[in-house]
């Protein structure tokens, strides 16, 4: 027999021999908030993220650009701004070692927790969100699903191989409750309110 | 690093001395003048030295009471760890009442739990047939030594020799990082306290917060001798700092990374993975080959459930809404390789414990450790086990009845536990459960089974036990004796005995009411 | 109604004044209470050591005394926890089962079955903290815990605010236990008595005069740590305000 087998078979001589149904989970969403974007920029602040206020100017990516200005490698997998590297040339994830900011797009957000979802779609190479120094995401405002009962109805737990929510930037608190960003992966992450060009497809 | 040298360790100083950047230190020439203050001495020559876990010594029943004696002794300590973990409480508390529909939500991950634990060969076969179609290899092992040895062989089928992971009580459970050591595969804990630890040679002391017990001048201490700090910089920060830098390179070098699983999903083949830190996604993500080690009681039927769990998990473990990364892996990467290892390792026996089954619906989240009173005052290595705290009362005892049969007595039973558990699960009757059982063993001390068979026969004799409490005098006596097993000592040791009144109750009534009847 | 009072044997021996309080409280109330003279203990100090076959013939003795009363009522939570929610070394008789279902605790039959709303006697005007044993707290649902979210509600409150003069005091922790735990209180001695410290610090920072609840157990404990540690406090049993102590 194999483990496997041995190990399936323990369980199934030990089942409690009691009733126990399965419960409907409902989606706890009779109380939205008045606005999907301000409840997100809420939550972000309070996990450590930063809300990049859309700029009045006719560029809609200058707070981005102000944020690289001063910046030596920038990465970018977004086709509205251009970094330094390209991502779709690296080959292995170390090669993104020396990476400054990294520029993103999420496939959605919620609000509930001020987090964002970067799956392997989005990031291409997977370690690009977590090498960097920092990140930058883009999200557009209609894709923020107001809670995580509606976050887990979305096609991306289907069909993506990875799917991370990134809620702030990374975080610990180990030595004596102090916070700390930055602890293994971004210093800082920011969030700018982008509608997805036409034509681009959702996920 | 030349100022840091002559930056003052507030805590080591006495409270009167300037701190530095206190605008009321005397600058002269952009030196600060140090003549007045130079008199003044530290108050504490040195740090309060950290207090050691319990005494392990083979099968012996663990001494938590010995080891919790000296964690107290700490006074720093003990109370740096009670304050902290008692402020993860309330920010916990907070939350609660941030969500109207919070008991619904424990009534529901409960009922999940609880569901797929009585379907759980089903949902794993589940598991592993998604798991594999989506290019994930599945790996069944039936206890500690074939996790270590199946992971072992992976890793050297792929000829790697540097293995970088994330946080994993299972893998702890399994002696994994001695096994490791023994076949010559390096092991790189990527999780801050974590990595403190094991540059320690210590064990972690508690599921989420692994050094809470230390201080900031212990890591100090243990970052000097192991990665270079400066002994006398103490400050989180720069501790924090100096410890991504040194561990980042062995990230990007590694051969291999692992992780643990937060829950897994039966309906989609995933499993998740929380952290603050992102460490988990490093040691994922950079390496090519990533293993995935798991306990068979985490999985989950589908993902709608996933958010009931997601929800509840952090809230009760630190009081924030969500882990800064909560990652769902279903498939490897192009050009990489994923591998889970399913755990059995007493589990599916577990199972079959109709008073202790229900502890299986465990999440790790480490809210019953937060609350206990027992534990903020002992530090989880006075436990001398992999689980400490409540839930570790209830588990141990099925890994080793013998080794921890003094744990579940290390309890006052008073439930807040029970309440915090965001599964539900009645953890202090559990305790209470697991006595009766170890009694049944005989797994407690003979004087204690001795002195408990004579109160059992005192109180059950109303002529014989009012003969005991007769006198005022030999109530105090003979009272306190019946319920200790090592004399009035025991009792007085750190407290004050009680007063002795001049009559009993049944003497007052006798004497004032006795005519009624 | 006819009253079985029953008197564990910590309060027999060391807080009589608790027992005589609430005798001479439910004799307030116009009821017949009686006390039958064979009693001794409840079985919990074995029980909650897991020396479950020991207690057996101590609960049985508790049965006897106890059979044919409409109510058992006693001063103390841990034992009435016992009682109703354990209990379980000898058969569950229908008898057995009676005596059980009809063991209360002195809030809580106060509270509950009484549904006093009134204590025209009683004056205590200081400020006093309240503990809440964890047995009577998540045993027998006196009040919420702090755990819990869910309607706040207070049986002790409710009956102690209708005390004159009465000022309640809020420590930090108000639901932490105080260590005292039963047998874990000389078991684990430097942990229950830490907790002890800790416990009366608190109350005593908050600026109570007077430690009350309605577990002797937890106080005889309190008051053994406040001595120990020099901190001033006096302790009291709710059922000794309620019945008229004015200190």
């Amino acid at each position: 027999m194999s483990s496997r087998d041995d190990i399936l078979a323990s369980i199934r001589a030990n089942l409690p021999r009691v009733d126990r149904p399965l419960p409907h989970v409902p989606l706890f969403d009779d109380d939205p908030p008045a606005s999907l974007l301000s409840a997100f920029k809420e939550s972000l602040h309070r996990m450590g993220g930063v809300f990049l206020d859309p700029p009045t100017s006719a560029d809609i990516l200058a707070p981005v650009r102000a944020k690289i200005a001063d910046a030596k490698i920038v990465c970018s997998t977004v086709p509205e701004i251009a970094g330094s590297r390209d991502i779709a040339v690296v080959d292995a994830p170390r090669d993104l070692a020396d990476v400054d900011f990294a520029i993103v797009r999420a496939s959605f957000a919620v609000a509930e927790t001020g987090s964002v979802l970067l799956s392997d779609a989005d990031l291409r190479v997977n370690g690009v969100a977590y090498l960097a120094q920092h990140l930058i995401v883009l999200l557009d405002p209609a894709d923020i699903v107001v809670n995580l009962h509606h976050a887990y109805r979305r096609p991306e737990f289907r069909d993506r191989h990875y799917a991370s929510f990134h809620t702030g930037p990374s975080a610990t608190a180990d030595i004596e409750g102090v916070l700390i960003h930055g602890a293994q992966g971004v210093r800082s992450l920011s969030v700018l309110p982008v509608a997805r060009a036409a034509g681009t497809p959702t996920h | 690093m030349s100022t840091i040298r002559e930056r003052i360790d507030s805590a080591m100083l006495h409270p009167e001395l300037r701190a530095e950047g206190d605008p009321d230190a005397i600058i002269r020439d952009g030196r600060r003048l140090d003549h007045a203050e130079g008199t003044s001495k530290p108050l504490r020559p040195a740090p309060e030295p950290q207090p050691r876990g319990a005494k392990v010594r083979g099968n012996r029943p663990i001494d938590q009471q010995e080891a919790a004696a000296r964690f107290i002794a700490a006074t720093e300590h003990e109370k740096m760890h009670d304050e902290r973990l008692w402020d993860l409480r309330q920010k916990r508390d907070r939350e609660m009442h941030g969500i109207p529909e919070w008991e619904e939500l424990r009534s529901l991950a409960s009922a999940i739990k609880e569901h797929t634990l009585t379907h759980l060969d089903g949902y794993l076969d589940q598991f592993e047939a998604n798991a594999r179609s989506n290019g994930i290899h599945v790996h069944w092992a039936r206890d500690a030594a074939e996790h270590n040895q199946i992971v072992h062989g992976i890793l050297s089928d792929h000829g790697a020799t540097s293995l970088i992971k994330s946080k994993s009580m299972l893998t702890e459970e399994c002696g994994f990082r001695p096994y490791m050591a023994s076949v010559g595969i390096e092991v790189i804990e990527t999780d801050l306290g974590e990595r403190i630890q094991q540059l320690d040679n210590e064990d972690p002391s508690h599921v989420v917060v692994p050094a809470v017990h230390k201080l900031r001048t212990d890591v100090a201490e243990v970052f000097s001798r192991t990665i270079g700090t400066d002994p006398g910089n103490s400050d989180v920060h720069y501790l924090a700092e100096a410890q991504r830098e040194a561990t980042r390179p062995l990230i990007l070098n590694a051969d291999a990374g692992m992780t643990g699983a937060n829950f897994v999903v039966a309906e989609t083949g995933t499993f998740v993975v929380c952290t603050n830190e992102g460490n988990a996604d490093l040691s994922a993500n950079v390496p090519k080959l990533h293993i995935a080690s798991i306990g068979i009681e985490k999985i989950i039927p589908r993902l709608e459930h996933l958010a009931v769990f997601v929800r509840l998990l952090s809230r009760s473990a630190l009081g924030s809404p969500m882990t800064q990364y909560t990652s769902h892996f279903r498939g490897p990467r192009a050009g990489g390789e994923m591998h889970v290892v399913l755990v059995d390792n007493g589990r599916s026996e577990r199972l079959g414990l109709e008073e202790f089954w229900t502890s299986l619906k465990c999440i790790r989240c480490g809210a019953c450790m937060n609350t206990c009173p027992v534990y903020r005052r002992s530090g989880g290595l006075s436990y001398g086990a992999t689980y400490s705290g409540p839930i570790g009362l209830i588990i141990d005892p099925t890994f080793n009845a013998r080794k921890y049969s003094n744990l579940p007595f290390a309890s006052s039973l008073n439930g807040s536990c029970t309440n915090v558990c965001p599964v539900k699960i009645n953890i202090h009757e559990q305790i209470y459960a697991w006595r009766r059982v170890l009694v049944k063993q005989h797994e407690v001390p003979f004087v204690k089974k001795a002195a408990m068979k004579a109160a059992g026969v005192l109180l059950s004799r109303p002529a014989a036990y009012r003969a005991a409490i007769a006198a005022a005098d030999t109530a105090l006596a003979h009272l306190p004796r019946f319920v200790i097993y090592n004399g009035l000592n025991a009792w007085g040791k750190h407290r004050e005995v009680p007063h002795p009144p001049k009559q009993t109750f049944h003497s007052w009534y006798h004497a004032n009411r006795g005519a009624k009847r | 109604m006819r009253i079985g009072l029953f008197i564990p044997c910590y309060i027999d021996a060391f807080f009589p004044k608790v027992g005589i309080a609430t005798l001479e409280l439910l004799e307030r109330f116009g009821h017949d209470v009686d006390y039958p003279r064979d009693q001794t203990c409840c079985g919990q100090p074995m029980a909650n050591s897991g020396f479950n076959a020991e207690c057996a013939d101590t609960e049985a003795l508790f049965v006897r005394n106890f059979s044919g009363f409409d109510y058992v009522v006693s001063p103390s939570g841990s034992c009435v926890h016992h009682v109703r929610d354990n209990f379980d070394a000898i058969e569950q008789t229908d008898e057995v089962k009676e005596v059980r279902a009809r063991t209360f605790e002195l809030v809580e039959f106060l509270h509950d079955i009484l549904k006093v709303d009134a204590f025209p006697w009683a004056r205590f005007p200081h400020r006093v903290g309240l503990h809440n044993s964890c047995g009577t707290l998540r045993g027998l649902k006196h009040a919420l815990p702090s755990e819990l979210h869910e309607p706040f509600f207070s049986k002790p409150i409710d009956l102690l605010s209708k005390v004159d003069g009465i000022e309640f005091v809020r420590p930090a922790r108000p639901d932490e236990c105080c260590g005292f735990g039963g047998t874990f209180s000389v078991f684990e001695e430097v942990v229950s008595t830490k907790m002890g410290y800790d416990k009366v610090s608190d109350h005593a920072q908050a600026g109570a005069e007077y430690i009350v609840s309605a577990d002797s157990s937890c106080l005889m404990h309190q008051r053994g740590c406040a001595e120990r540690i020099g901190v001033p406090m006096k302790f009291i049993h709710i059922a000794q305000i309620l019945n008229g102590a004015s200190a």
